[in-house]
């Protein structure tokens, strides 16, 4: 099946052939005519895809994977898991820009937020987005997860998907955790304490798993490096990971049809049963 | 249908020779192939482990090292405290934490008619502000003679025993002792309250070492939270 052209911008659409030159092949040799022959620039970039798809065959994998065929009945409610992966893809990119000014250290990480919200340049919006975008995106996981258990779309093939969508949710709450210490103000403080005590009270792995968490019997300050080591650099990692294999998964096995739609019999089978 | 004929098994030899690949030796059992196989992955382990494992110790490594200061801190003289109201001190129990490293003990004189005997030996009571529930630092009420809670309404009574709400075990508390200031002479009567370490008690008031809050110390509980090599 050949797929319609995508509109184009007025400058980068092909000139409608002249009078007289008889449409599309009308020139004499089968050379294009001057009103086929695109803007040098965009020839530019047509050919520096060309280029890099020549090598590495890249354009028949994003086709089955950007045009794959869903079932009817798809709603708003299938865009869930996307908005989710945005809602990661902009924690990332405001998380990166934020860790240019904080600084992990007891002494100073209270300050350095401070400084990101007061004096930066667009330091409180991009500390804000963080800050509330953590909120949405678990706000979204949940919305995901639910549309995907009343919808059934946890059953087979898709277990499999399941079970790395509830680890990637685990891990967005660790990632909630300890993000939540790394303004090291009062509040942060005695919640981070109070979370690692609850970890704690897990029979007999709890105390240990307790002191893994601050480093020491005691919060210090390694506990506050800790956290930021496993915020920015070891849990992202790993979401980042499992997202990828959650929409290969999702690629492979292809979208759930929503359990209203009623699959459409073949009309042998439906002259059988009259 | 009819099942189709199974193939007999051949046995295949254990050795390459018999195996008629060519260039094997007699009593070869390993074919190279495989003995390259094996050895790649074996490379890749080691070196794997050599980065991983060190990493991992890295990690790991707080769990079992034990980093308490083991000092006695000056909180005072003697006569600052008395047996039957608390005064707050604060120690430091972190010294590279700056502020999140210190913490608040109250203070007071051991009281043989109120305090329970287990503990008559250590001579000043310093009981710790980290509520047993999940840590929250309590406050001491002198008119209700009660340690309480902020969090989750945690109410201790003036030894630090459970009175209500949810804590599971006293108030920690801290080993004192007394000593002769430093570089003054004997007769001055300067004698200074120090302290030391932390442990924890269960409701009879038996000492634990270190436990974190939320954890039993009564009966068979005391086995599902061991003491841990940091504390």
């Amino acid at each position: 099946m050949k797929l319609p052209k995508p509109p184009l911008p007025p400058g980068l659409r092909p000139k409608p052939p002249r009078p007289g030159e008889n449409g599309h092949n009308g020139s004499k040799n089968g050379a294009p005519t001057e009103a086929e022959q695109r803007h040098p620039a965009a020839e530019a970039g047509v050919s520096a895809l060309g280029w890099a798809d020549e090598r590495s065959n890249l354009s028949p994998f994003l086709r089955a994977f950007l045009y794959r065929k869903v079932p009817k009945g798809i709603s708003w409610y299938q865009t869930l898991g996307s908005a989710t992966m945005f809602a990661f893809v902009s924690q990332a990119a405001t998380g990166v820009f934020l860790a240019m000014y904080y600084d992990p250290n007891v002494s100073n990480a209270y300050t350095s937020a401070q400084r990101i919200t007061n004096e930066v340049f667009l330091g409180e919006l991009v500390r804000g987005m963080h800050r509330w975008g953590s909120t949405v995106m678990i706000v979204l996981i949940f919305m995901h997860m639910g549309r995907t258990f009343f919808f059934g779309a946890y059953k087979y093939p898709r277990e499999l998907n399941w079970i790395i969508g509830v680890v990637l949710l685990v891990l967005t709450l660790m990632m909630g955790l300890t993000g939540y210490l790394l303004p090291f103000d009062q509040r942060s403080y005695w919640a981070t304490i109070v979370a690692v005590n609850l970890n704690g009270t897990a029979p007999v792995l709890g105390p240990y798993l307790a002191d893994f968490l601050r480093g020491g019997a005691d919060f210090g300050a390694t506990t506050l490096t800790r956290f930021y080591a496993l915020h920015m650099l070891l849990v992202p990692g790993l979401i980042a990971a499992l997202i990828g294999a959650h929409l290969y998964l999702v690629a492979k096995l292809g979208i759930a049809a929503p359990p209203w739609l009623k699959a459409e019999k073949r009309r042998e089978l439906a002259q059988e049963e009259i | 249908m009819a099942d189709p004929p199974k193939k007999p098994k051949h046995k295949r030899s254990r050795y390459t020779a018999d195996r008629g690949i060519p260039g094997a030796f007699e009593g070869e059992t390993v074919t190279r192939r495989r003995l390259f196989e094996g050895g790649a992955l074996a490379a890749g382990g080691v070196a794997s482990a050599a980065f991983g494992l060190p990493a991992l110790g890295f990690a790991l490594g707080p769990v079992f090292e034990d980093t308490s200061p083991r000092i006695f801190q000056d909180v005072g003289k003697e006569s600052d405290f008395n047996e039957d109201s608390y005064v707050s001190k604060v120690i430091t129990t972190d010294p590279y934490t700056g502020e999140a490293g210190k913490t608040t003990v109250y203070m007071r004189k051991f009281n043989p008619k109120r305090d329970n005997k287990k503990n008559d030996k250590i001579p000043y009571v310093a009981v710790s502000t980290r509520c047993m529930h999940l840590g929250c630092p309590v406050r001491y009420v002198q008119a209700s003679q009660r340690f309480i809670c902020p969090c989750h309404g945690g109410v201790y009574g003036f030894q630090g025993e459970v009175t209500g709400g949810p804590p599971v075990r006293p108030l920690d508390r801290f080993y004192t002792e007394v000593k002769q200031a430093k570089g003054k002479p004997r007769e001055s009567g300067d004698w200074r309250v120090l302290v030391g370490d932390r442990f924890s008690l269960n409701s009879q008031f038996e000492r634990f070492s270190p436990r974190d809050p939320g954890e039993h110390l009564d009966g068979l509980w005391k086995y599902l939270y061991p003491a841990r090599p940091t504390a």
